[in-house]
């Protein structure tokens, strides 16, 4: 029998080309797939979805699978730590005199700054809760800084809560499942971070590049930053709580400002959660749907229009306008309501809220700078 | 007459069986895992088969395969679906297109091949990345992932000295 007479030797050349066919419709659907990802814009696709089974599968098997890791890192850890005993003997010496003299400092600056509290009448913070959770899987290529958890929504988890290990920031959740969630790091190259420099208080973005030293962009002022500085969460835009450690500065090899973060000297199997929300989430968004604006009531006469239906929290009095000087001649008063047509008779009685030159609102709360208190903030000292 | 040469590869061979090492290797190495301080490097496991089944013989499964292996490795990373598949996609085409200069190279300037199609690779996910957040990646970074994802070159090269010869079509 002839080796041509079988049909299958004559298929070099066709597979070759279907296999050419085969690359270029390969390559269509993953620039499809490319284009069609639209996770973090919009919630709730088939992307995120698959997103979402998938952590819930690694979750568990990557639970198992870094137990001997940990021991392994464990058994290294000891090592070291027995080898460099009498050095670190030395140094956790030194640091506990420097400590002792910081635990003084803080009583006093503690004392005086609940004296100053209580006479400003400042409402404290409130204590945000956490929840504890073991990385799983940990992603360290340039495109991609992510890390897996073993918490989600059975623990409370939800999409943009902060993420800190003992020693600082690490980012935020950016995806959950059942028993799993998907954290950005502050290294990854689509990380963007509201940051302060804590000795000038300037203010900074952190821009992660996939690199172990994010940037600092944005800065203003001359000499904003000194190689050192602490860097924290400033608490800007509400994604995380002002005041929380990030790292310190240090002068890249390319010129430009970076932060040594310190997160990366704690371990790394271990993290918490912060339960904080986003100034975007604490907003009623019902009541900002509802268009009906307050009334202003000035002493003018004229002004004695009747409010709107729906009660309103008052305008404080810098927001009205001056009031009206009295006699014939004056001005009708700018009113930035709408002009309401008079309520007939059969509408039900006004609540007492509609009263608002009766009632006098309260002052609103101020920090020592004069700024608002936000309504959640981070405070450092609150454990769950 | 034995017609054992013309046999086509089984596929599970030297298609699935790679696959599925070379997922496993980069389940391993994304687990936390620190010594002394230090972490463990990230090399793309799967450019051995982007590399290695170009270089053995064309085939309709491989850039299916590839695109699969490249969606598993979007969702452990968490990168942009389709970026790794679109990027070893790059490396396994432009391997393909190369494969007639690449028969009877030595063992060291294979590895050169493997070394440019991985930074080939790479350059793309660079590009891709840089598209889809609008800020390019860390080189520095991405140099390390070629460093780590160069040196697998011997598991390879143990894959095509496997294959190479299995179905005289293709030599």
């Amino acid at each position: 029998m002839a080796f041509r007479q079988d049909s299958f030797g004559e298929l070099k050349v066709p597979l070759a080309w279907t296999a050419g066919v085969a690359l270029v419709v390969c390559v269509v659907i993953a620039i499809a797939l490319m284009l069609s990802d639209r996770r973090g814009t919009v919630e709730g696709t088939a992307q995120a979805a698959t997103q979402q089974v998938a952590d819930t599968v690694v979750t568990p098997v990557g639970d198992v699978l870094s137990t001997p890791g940990r021991w392994i890192s464990g058994g290294f850890d000891f090592i070291g730590s027995y080898w460099n005993s009498a050095g670190e003997n030395r140094r956790l010496k030194a640091e506990l005199q420097e400590a002792r003299r910081a635990e003084d400092r803080a009583t006093a600056l503690g004392l005086e700054n609940a004296r100053l509290r209580a006479m400003l009448n400042v409402r404290t913070d409130p204590p945000m809760p956490m929840v504890t959770a073991r990385v799983v899987f940990d992603g360290r290529g340039p495109f991609r800084r992510a890390q897996l958890a073993n918490a989600g929504t059975d623990k409370g988890v939800a999409i943009g809560y902060p993420v800190i290990s003992e020693r600082g920031v690490i980012g935020r959740v950016v995806g959950v499942s059942g028993n799993a969630s998907r954290i950005l790091l502050l290294k990854d190259v689509s990380s963007r971070t509201p940051v302060m420099i804590a000795r000038t208080n300037a203010r900074a973005i952190l821009t992660g590049d996939g690199g172990d030293n994010p940037r600092l962009d944005n800065l203003r002022g001359a000499d904003p930053v000194k190689p050192g500085d602490r860097v924290l969460t400033s608490g800007d835009g509400g994604v995380y709580p002002g005041g929380l450690p990030v790292g310190r500065a240090v002068r890249g090899l390319d010129g430009k400002w970076r932060v040594a973060l310190d997160s990366d000297t704690a371990p790394v199997d271990w993290v918490r959660i912060l339960q904080f929300k986003d100034f975007s989430q604490l907003a009623d968004r019902k009541a900002l749907a509802n268009s009906d604006m307050p009334s202003v009531i000035t002493d003018a006469p004229s002004s004695q229009r009747a409010p709107s239906p729906t009660p309103r929290p008052s305008t404080p009095s810098a927001a009205q306008p001056p009031p009206a000087t009295p006699g014939p001649a004056a001005r009708p008063p700018i009113s930035i309501a709408p002009p309401t047509p008079a309520p007939p008779a059969a509408t039900p009685p006004k609540p007492p809220a509609t009263k608002p030159k009766t009632t006098k609102p309260p002052p609103p709360r101020l920090t020592p700078e004069g700024l608002p208190t936000r309504p959640m903030p981070y405070r450092p000292g609150g454990q769950p | 007459m034995s017609f054992q040469a013309a046999r086509p590869l089984d596929p599970w061979r030297w298609m699935g069986a790679p696959a599925l090492i070379c997922l496993g290797a980069t389940l391993l190495l994304g687990l936390p895992f620190r010594v002394f301080g230090l972490q463990l490097p990230e090399p793309v496991f799967p450019m051995i088969c982007a590399f290695s089944w170009a270089v053995i013989r064309p085939s309709v499964l491989s850039p299916i395969a590839l695109l699969a292996i490249g969606l598993v490795l979007d969702l452990l990373w968490g990168s942009p679906f389709g970026m790794w598949g679109m990027s070893m996609l790059v490396g396994y085409g432009l391997t393909l297109a190369m494969r007639a200069m690449m028969t009877g190279q030595s063992r060291m300037m294979m590895w050169a091949w493997y070394a440019g199609v991985c930074a080939v690779t790479l350059a793309a996910g660079y590009l891709f990345t840089m598209l889809a957040f609008h800020h390019p990646p860390n080189l520095v970074g991405v140099v390390w992932q070629l460093l780590a994802t160069s040196l697998l070159y011997p598991f390879a090269h143990r894959l095509i000295d496997r294959f190479d010869d299995a179905d005289v079509r293709f030599r």
